[in-house]
């Protein structure tokens, strides 16, 4: 549904970034949190350790609840962690900041702003909104929404609104990408096509991916690596390369192996 | 994908009026009817006898036969006026029923005397007080509307700046909160004995009784809407670099103003029964005082003058405030018509 060949003005930002702006470096060290529900603490990270190349895309999975999107927001900046530590590029994470960019289950698409208003957000709110109009021109063109830039949230469909919150992250040219669940409220297809596109957004830009997904099938899709995450409080169970070429295919024989050894590792019957 | 939301986006603007049965040729039967009606009251006022003095009565009967007479070609030449013919076609039924109303309240007040004359006063009379009284008329409007102009807008901005206050600062909130529950529903018309001999004059106490009336739901709203703002907003624009400032001002304000614009509403409904309160009891002019000089004197067509110009300013100010609303919000759906 998305083609490569076809003329990408994201060429044309790629060039005007600085050369060095690529993927981050992104470590994770002996990471635990818990909640606080109602004076009792509810653990839902055990010791998390995990460190990820400039430039990689790992995916992590585990049962709904336990705790990927918790440690999406503790690498994003929104919390701090209770105990261990999280770097980026071996800076110490204590706030949020436009490189490490969260793209949210819910497009949270700003309703009273258009679509260009909601892209526009990060430039505006960094002080910048003016100086780059012609970037948030070229995100438009990148998730294929050009054509609707002057229109508000509530006229766009779900598919077309979570294209408007990536645009809305990859304006800002992260250099760490944190996608929490980014697909799950989308139907079958639309979720091929949105895989496809992050899969190619990804290839082109050549940010760090983090994606938090409980599909197997789309972590093998889209990912290098998926780290397996145990019931809570999450600890990681397995940490598994996925050493096959893009596009891959869901048939691909290794992948359905895979998908097979990973759902024994969560206690499915395959 | 995008063809199929494309057209969906569209699907809202398809004419509602294909529903009607277009019928060109076919009379207009109601805008004849309203003509009709207007003629008829203009015959009954003219030839019927009446019991008293009424001067006015000659240009009722000519005004309502001007009106009929207007409406004929009018309703005939409907379906080519554009968009005042098709307004006209919609509202002759009301056109019509208005004059009706007028007949029927000149029959049993003027003509038959079926009410008791100088509580109820016939239609010419009503027409004398618009025609020969409105310079102290005009009067009272514009001193109403500079009061309810003057409280109205202090009461909502101080509203608008405490909601947001509490609604994005804990500290404001912990010592505000309960000064609002314990003051907020008193009604602002309670202050008034106190407003009157605290402020300087009568015109600054109405002045603060309005704004009062009007600061308290502006407050709890802005406040409420604030407060409800979805988090995961915030958390996309702190995440986008977004300073504290920038997550009252660009977020946290935009997305209460729905709930800022009821506020502004009950406000504005509250203001209107303070100031008719205030005007009566202490200012020296106003719609309000000229209510209470026109039943002091018995002079029960001016109250009726002076009621109807009331509704109509009330009317007008809420439907300018929607109207506000409507061009602020357009990004909003399903918005209440007024």
């Amino acid at each position: 549904m998305v083609t490569a060949t076809q003329e990408r003005p994201a060429a044309r930002i790629a060039n005007a970034a600085p050369a060095g702006a690529i993927g981050a470096r992104l470590t994770i060290e002996a990471v635990s949190h818990a909640f606080d529900i109602r004076g009792a603490a509810l653990p839902v990270l055990d010791r998390v350790g995990l460190a990820v190349e400039p430039g990689g895309f790992v995916a992590l999975l585990g049962p709904s609840g336990c705790g990927k999107s918790t440690l999406l927001r503790l690498i994003a900046g929104l919390e701090p962690p209770d105990e261990g530590r999280i770097a980026v590029d071996g800076r110490r994470v204590d706030g949020p900041d436009p490189s490490r960019l969260l793209v949210f289950q819910d497009p949270t698409l700003y309703p009273w702003r258009t679509v260009r208003g909601n892209v526009a957000l990060g430039l505006e709110a960094q002080g910048v909104g003016s100086r780059r109009a012609a970037r948030i021109e070229a995100a438009l063109r990148l998730v294929a929404l050009d054509g609707f830039a002057d229109v508000y949230p509530h006229q766009l469909s779900g598919g077309m609104a979570q294209r408007a919150a990536l645009a809305r992250a990859l304006v800002n040219e992260p250099r760490l990408l944190l996608l929490d669940e980014p697909l799950g409220k989308l139907d079958a297809l639309t979720r091929l096509a949105m895989q496809a596109e992050i899969l190619h957004l990804w290839q082109e830009k050549r940010f760090t991916a983090l994606l938090v997904t409980h599909d197997v099938e789309e972590a093998l899709v889209l990912a290098e690596r998926v780290i397996v995450l145990g019931d809570r409080p999450a600890a990681i169970r397995a940490d598994i390369r996925v050493d096959r070429p893009y596009p891959r295919h869901r048939d691909d024989p290794e992948l359905v192996r895979l998908r097979r050894e990973i759902l024994g590792i969560l206690g499915q019957p395959t | 994908m995008r063809n199929l939301t494309g057209s969906a986006l569209f699907a809202g603007a398809l004419p509602r009026a294909a529903s009607l049965p277009d019928l060109p040729r076919a009379l207009p039967w109601s805008g004849l009817a309203a003509a009709a009606a207007w003629l008829a009251l203009a015959g009954a006022t003219l030839a019927l006898p009446e019991s008293g003095d009424f001067p006015r009565t000659g240009s009722l009967a000519t005004g309502a036969g001007l009106l009929g007479l207007a409406l004929l070609p009018a309703s005939l030449l409907a379906s080519r006026l554009g968009r005042a013919g098709a307004r006209l076609r919609h509202g002759s039924p009301w056109v019509a029923a208005l004059a009706l109303g007028l007949l029927a309240w000149e029959l049993v007040t003027a003509k038959f005397e079926l009410l008791p004359m100088p509580f109820f006063p016939p239609p010419q009379a009503i027409l004398e007080v618009f025609l020969d009284d409105w310079p102290k008329l005009g009067g009272s409007i514009l001193n109403s509307l500079k009061l309810l102009a003057g409280g109205y807008a202090i009461g909502a901005a101080l509203g608008f700046a405490l909601g947001v206050a509490i609604g994005s600062s804990r500290a404001v909130g912990y010592w505000a909160h309960p000064v609002l529950r314990f003051v907020g529903p008193l009604p602002a018309t309670a202050w008034l004995p106190l407003a009157f001999f605290v402020f300087p004059s009568s015109w600054s106490a109405s002045t603060f009784l309005v704004a009062l009336a009007t600061g308290f739901p502006v407050t709890v709203l802005t406040w409420s809407g604030v407060a409800g703002v979805n988090k995961a907003y915030f958390d996309v624009a702190r995440t986008l670099g977004a300073s504290p400032a920038f997550l009252v001002l660009r977020v946290a304000i935009p997305a209460a103003l729905p709930h800022v614009f009821v506020g502004l509403f009950m406000g504005l409904g509250g203001s209107f029964a303070v100031l008719v309160v205030a005007e009566m009891l202490g200012v020296k002019s106003g719609l309000g005082w000229y209510l209470q000089w026109a039943q002091g004197w018995a002079a029960y067509a001016n109250m009726y003058a002076a009621l109807i110009v009331m509704a109509l300013m009330c009317s007008g100010l809420i439907t300018l405030l929607f109207r506000l609303r409507d061009r602020v919000l357009s990004w909003q759906k399903g918005l209440v018509q007024w």
